[in-house]
């Protein structure tokens, strides 16, 4: 009787213990996530979402993505065993330079639902929230901006699309792609719409702002403007249903957005950008551009930003690039050789183009004091670009030279960078090649070239461990005076035009102005290509213009057509040469021993040559998407 | 001991029986081949350049079974039976594939049981004629005929003619040791064009060269191409080889 009694008032507890409430037993807050109204409710929580966001920015060349994205295109030589294929390959793959579909419509999907639930909030102050609206929007832009350079018209997906597998339909969520044209004017829209809500200060730097949302405007419709106006020379490239292909009477149109957008920056209306003129050297200067990321630096407009101290937010950009024989990394280094190619680009300080002058009238070489003399007299930015042999980085001097010539001519050299041998009739060993080469070894300077744009001379900023924090500039101000000057001279202000390109010039140490007349088509693409290699222009550039497939036309590069034609637009440009420097033995006449010559070569690794297809214009867009999604359409040529 | 190896013994023969189960499709075995004709006469193009694209349908997702021409022109498929359709993706060729009045490729029904040859039909902007290449005097020259294939509106005029040799069997605009080029504008008589190049020194040396001719459309990417030729000639140093 006791026994069941007990039974009975366990029971009973247990029954009452378990009589919670669900809602009290289940709806517990979690604490692990954070609920929407919760993470849109504090400007703190908004900026870290935000913060994801920003990070996931696409870029095609950028410091973060490793050395290989600004190699390539005949500008540089790749100085590594892994990726010689960039100079043995005979064509580019269809989908090259395309985008991971399923990745970047993910980062749309997650920018639209950011944007809707900060429409949604409440709780955050209305500047607040339309800064952060603004910032979501002109990230949703960009992207769209990059998706159309690399893939014309794509699905302009512009809310969080909700599939409903009751219904099981996927033709609702199946979106065909826009016009290309569609795209940019999105694109232009969006820049219009939300300039006014973002800081006009020129310190911001790494969050959107006036004039970055100016400068994304002004680029976008340049892009625009010259794939109407010169896509009439390839009317091959182009879809019946405007997915690829804008038509050329809308160039005019989009030539004065640009040129407007550009003037607005230009005017001071979005901060007071300026062209950074600060050091007395200009090469030096020109090189501080990419380097300088104190408030003195006015050019920066948009950069990615990467912190070293503490942070450890960095990159391997100087890791891989620095000069071999001064490599903080013991044996990693040298990879992006900057080519011939680019360096016979660079002009004479009054305004005309030439080869660099390795061989006088009668085919004689010419005989240089010291290494660097071939180059005196050009464009600043060759020596801020470039790290030349017997360069200076980090207070010690690259040791690039290939060996010495004899008296004969021939070459005694070694093919072990740095090796001593004795030369002929003497008994000591010297020195016979370069520490940094060139010579056919990886990490050395094969064509005789390092490269110095964005390489970080801060101690330690070679090392693996430590990295670099130099900062990837997206947008800069003087790309905007080029925009402005192409835009410009295209609308018939070729005066205009040589105004926004003086500017740019003379920091570069062109004094000489160019006047109206000088200004052709031929001007604007040089101008672009000197002052923004090696940061990501040069394929979109090519692309736009449709000068692409007649630039890289898959015929071998020979030495005529390397040293003619020097500042042409449409110039051959499909293999990397290389500048070798020798030093003369030759006791026997004092004249010339111990001088200096130079040869161009062509580096022995290079077998292929860059051939782009009409079908390059625009990448492939993958079958798995077309199959899942029958209403997007193939890219023409393909 | 001897029980334990015993069983490890019976164990793997029975595994390796069990496995033994068929447990995968045959390899296809039924090979389409043939290549891009006109009026039975083979199209040279550039080797992987022209590629065509095989579809089968009724097996969920669609897509391309692709690859592409050989310089000869010439195709082949290992494919299981059924049947296939095919076409030549549009801005593809040096030659006028049919096109629906949507503008898109037509296709090519292929009903495959057995192995099949199969020549496909193509219009092409021009055909070079009876090409004569010849080897003398450290020169490879060839003479040949252009002939206008396409007159109507369509028709397009000549870029250049480009004359190639090369070392290997693989001759074209990315493959070659040495070229000579004549634009278009410069042939005066069609019926009558020449052109000589220079053979450089090779290494190693061979007493042979490949050559053939390539004719740029205007606003066609891909070259026409002459059947690659085998050109023999005396090395004068090496005589002794010469055979």
């Amino acid at each position: 009787m006791k026994k069941i009694l007990s039974i009975a008032i366990i029971t009973f507890l247990i029954g009452m213990s378990g009589c919670k409430k669900d809602s009290d037993f289940l709806d517990i807050p979690p604490i692990q996530i954070l609920p929407n109204d919760v993470a849109f409710s504090d400007p703190a929580l908004v900026l870290s979402i935000l913060g994801d966001l920003y990070n996931r920015q696409v870029d095609f060349s950028s410091l973060d993505n490793g050395w290989r994205s600004f190699a390539d295109f005949s500008e540089s030589f790749p100085s590594e065993n892994g990726s010689y294929f960039l100079v043995q390959r005979n064509d580019w793959g269809y989908g090259e330079w395309g985008i991971d579909w399923a990745g970047t419509y993910t980062y749309i999907r997650e920018l639209n639902l950011f944007l809707e639930r900060i429409g949604a909030s409440t709780a955050l102050a209305s500047a607040e929230k339309t800064r952060f609206t603004a910032e979501g929007r002109f990230l949703r832009a960009n992207l769209y901006f990059e998706m159309v350079k690399r893939m014309g018209g794509v699905p302009l997906i512009k809310t969080s699309l909700q599939y409903d597998p009751v219904k099981n339909d996927p033709s609702s969520v199946q979106i065909p792609r826009a016009k290309e044209s569609e795209v940019y004017d999105f694109v232009i829209s969006e820049a219009e719409a939300i300039k006014n809500d973002l800081p006009a200060d020129v310190n911001v730097k790494s969050r959107a702002s006036k004039a970055a949302t100016l400068a994304m405007e002004s680029r976008a419709a340049l892009y625009a403007a010259s794939i109407a106006k010169y896509g009439v020379s390839t009317p091959q490239v182009a879809l019946p249903g405007g997915e690829v292909g804008i038509p050329a009477s809308m160039a005019a149109a989009y030539y004065t957005k640009a040129l407007a957008a550009s003037q607005e920056i230009i005017n001071g209306n979005a901060g007071a950008y300026q062209i950074y003129n600060v050091l007395p050297d200009k090469s030096e200067n020109f090189a501080a551009v990419f380097l300088d990321k104190s408030s003195v630096n006015q050019e920066a407009i948009l950069i990615e930003d990467f912190k070293a101290a503490g942070a450890g937010r960095t990159h391997g950009y100087t890791t891989n690039d620095q000069p071999y024989s001064i490599s903080d990394e013991g044996g990693d280094a040298g990879r992006l050789n900057p080519s011939l190619n680019l360096v016979e680009s660079f002009e004479k300080l009054d305004n005309t183009f030439a080869p660099i002058p390795t061989k006088d009238a009668a085919a004689n070489p010419i005989y240089y004091a010291n290494p660097q003399d071939i180059f005196a007299g050009r464009d600043a930015r060759l020596a801020g670009t470039v790290l030349l042999p017997n360069g200076l980085f980090k207070g010690k001097r690259v040791d690039i030279w290939a060996g010495y010539v004899l008296a004969d001519g021939s070459v005694f050299t070694s093919d072990e960078a740095g090796q001593l041998k004795k030369l002929p009739g003497t008994t000591t060993d010297v020195q016979v090649v370069g520490k940094d080469g060139p010579v056919s070894i990886e990490f050395r300077a094969q064509s005789g070239f390092y490269i110095r744009k964005y390489l970080d001379p801060t101690v330690g900023s070679g090392r693996r461990g430590r990295g670099s924090d130099v900062a990837f500039i997206r947008y800069r101000y003087a790309e905007i005076l080029l925009n402005a000057a192409e835009a410009a001279f295209e609308l018939g202000q070729p005066g205009v035009a040589a105004g926004y390109m003086n500017q740019v010039r003379a920091r570069a140490g062109l004094t000489t102005p160019l006047t109206a007349g000088d200004i052709t088509f031929d001007r604007i693409v040089h101008e672009r290509r000197v002052e923004l290699a090696f940061e990501g222009h040069t394929l979109y550039d090519n692309k736009r213009w449709r000068i692409a497939h007649i630039i890289w036309d898959g015929t071998p590069t020979t030495l005529t057509d390397l040293i003619s034609n020097i500042g042409t637009a449409k110039k051959r440009s499909t293999q990397p040469w290389g500048l070798w420097p020798y030093k003369v033995y030759n006791p026997t006449n004092p004249a010339t021993n111990g001088k200096w010559i130079f040869r161009e070569v062509l580096p022995s690794v290079v077998s292929g040559t860059n051939r782009f297809q009409l079908g390059n214009y625009y990448s492939f867009i993958d079958d798995n998407i077309r199959a899942a999604n029958p209403k997007i359409v193939r890219q023409p040529n393909q | 001991m001897k029980v334990i190896s015993h069983y490890i013994l019976l164990i793997a023969i029975c595994a390796s029986v069990a496995s033994c189960k068929k447990d995968n499709y045959d390899a296809p075995e039924s090979k389409l081949s043939g290549r891009i004709v006109y009026k039975g006469e083979p199209i040279g193009v550039e080797n992987f350049q022209v590629p065509y694209e095989l579809y089968q349908f009724g097996f969920g997702k669609v897509g391309a079974i692709g690859s592409s021409f050989g310089q000869d022109g010439s195709f082949s498929a290992k494919l299981f039976d059924g049947q296939y359709k095919l076409i030549i993706p549009n801005g593809q060729g040096p030659f006028k594939w049919k096109q629906t009045s949507a503008g898109d490729p037509d296709s090519v029904v292929i009903n495959l049981h057995g192995s099949q040859t199969l020549d496909l039909d193509v219009t092409p902007y021009y055909m070079i004629r009876t090409p004569q290449l010849t080897a003398a005097g450290g020169k490879v020259s060839a003479t040949f005929k252009i002939e206008k294939i396409v007159v109507d509106a369509t028709a397009k005029p000549i870029e250049n003619v480009v004359l190639y040799i090369n070392k290997t069997q693989f001759v074209s605009g990315g493959d070659n040791i040495e070229r000579a080029e004549i634009a278009g504008s410069a042939i005066t008589d069609p019926n009558n064009v020449s052109l000589q190049v220079n053979i450089p020194a090779t290494i190693p040396t061979q007493n042979y060269v490949f050559a053939r001719i390539g004719l740029k459309i205007e606003g066609i990417e891909d070259r026409i191409f002459s059947p690659v030729q085998k050109n023999y000639f005396l090395i004068p140093s090496m005589c002794m080889l010469c055979n």
